[in-house]
């Protein structure tokens, strides 16, 4: 099982690129041309983000410093864990959302501390694996394209996010507990 | 709402800080938060050029265009309101793709592409159009079928078996991405009712 999804990720990204050029040769499609011409954007929408990110990644950084993070923690964790949320695992159920570096470090602690084949290794396995940071995809994604009204993404994101973790709560459970 | 939570992550971390006592390691986040986020942004630059130069293959070979059309069942669902050969749903697509195949640094370019198109359909206003909040829910829940960064930590710490996580985490993910595509249907429905569109 293991060599075999090792395989496949290895192969894809240059099987990918063979179909892609393969296909151009067949097109007659002058490729070299096509990548830097297209590459060209590439710089200038990487630069355009950088206040988005740093506005948002300085925020999370003095949250979380101040102990303010912590005292969110704190407040939320009798909600959660009365919802039947595993104490140990609410701070990277909250985090999940908001910080992707914070949240892949919370969950490799407690990988770390309970084991990998433990319980809440598993759970945070699943947990992280299973969705992505709402706010740095919003952050990212409508930053880029210069979108200021944001709808009710954040309000859909975030809810998706609440129904993943029950969702991983619940198949862990069921399958290796 | 994202300015709110911005504001309160601010002000909410300093005022804690007076409290705590931490107001060093405040002053000292600001500026390594800010230096992580530029590092982040140089890090994109070399994915960005790369894979929109892929894509600007594809798009010229005709690729990206049957790759659409093979999809457009499903794409004219999830996104009534995008003309079925509009550019804007290739690259919806192939951000999707992308996801699902784990490729999440090549998913990026591709979404922020379909968001600039999606903003063009929708008159270059500064407003989130019904589909960019689509794309956006399908992001956040990200689809994946192999969480490679996940079994490759679970390996580092010796699990006997890295991958066994594969199935639980399709599951959650699945669940996470029908629930997200049903509240945005739900909201935008209910928006609808109250004539606010």
């Amino acid at each position: 099982m293991m060599n075999w999804l090792e395989t496949v990720s290895l192969w894809t990204i240059p099987l990918l690129l063979l179909i892609i050029l393969l296909h151009a040769v067949v097109k007659k499609v002058p490729a070299y041309d096509c990548f830097v011409e297209g590459g060209k954007d590439g710089f200038q929408l990487a630069v355009t983000l950088i206040p988005y990110l740093v506005g948002m990644m300085t925020a999370i950084s003095v949250f979380r410093a101040s102990g303010a993070m912590d005292l969110l923690l704190e407040t939320l964790k009798p909600l959660l864990v009365f919802l039947g949320i595993p104490a140990e695992i609410v701070p990277l159920a909250i985090l999940r959302p908001i910080s992707g570096s914070g949240a892949l470090g919370m969950a490799s602690n407690l990988i770390a501390e309970y084991g990998p084949d433990s319980f809440i290794g598993r759970l945070a396995s699943t947990m992280q694996g299973s969705t992505d940071t709402t706010l740095y995809v919003l952050t990212v994604y409508f930053g880029a394209a210069g979108i200021r009204y944001m709808g009710g993404a954040l309000k859909v994101g975030l809810l998706a996010d609440l129904v993943g973790i029950i969702a991983s709560i619940f198949i862990v459970t069921l399958v290796f507990g | 709402m994202i300015h709110l939570i911005w504001m309160f992550m601010l002000i909410a971390g300093i005022v804690t800080a007076m409290f705590t006592g931490r107001m060093e390691e405040v002053t000292e986040a600001i500026f390594t938060g800010a230096e992580e986020a530029v590092v982040l942004c140089f890090g994109l630059i070399s994915v960005m050029v790369f894979w929109l130069g892929i894509m600007n293959i594809m798009k010229s070979s005709g690729l990206l265009k049957s790759f659409t059309n093979m999809l457009r069942p499903i794409a004219v669902k999830l996104f009534p309101d995008v003309p079925a050969n509009h550019p804007a749903m290739g690259y919806i697509l192939s951000n999707i793709s992308a996801n699902i195949m784990g490729l999440g640094n090549a998913a990026t370019p591709m979404g922020i592409k379909a968001v600039k198109e999606l903003r063009r359909l929708n008159g270059d206003k500064e407003e989130a159009s019904r589909s960019m909040i689509t794309l956006m829910a399908l992001n956040t829940a990200s689809l994946t079928l192999i969480p490679t960064t996940i079994i490759a930590i679970r390996m580092n710490y010796g699990s006997a078996s890295p991958a066994e996580i594969v199935g639980t985490t399709i599951f959650a993910t699945g669940c996470s991405t029908i629930a997200a595509l049903c509240i945005d249907r739900y909201f935008y429905h209910r928006k609808l009712k109250k004539g606010r569109i």
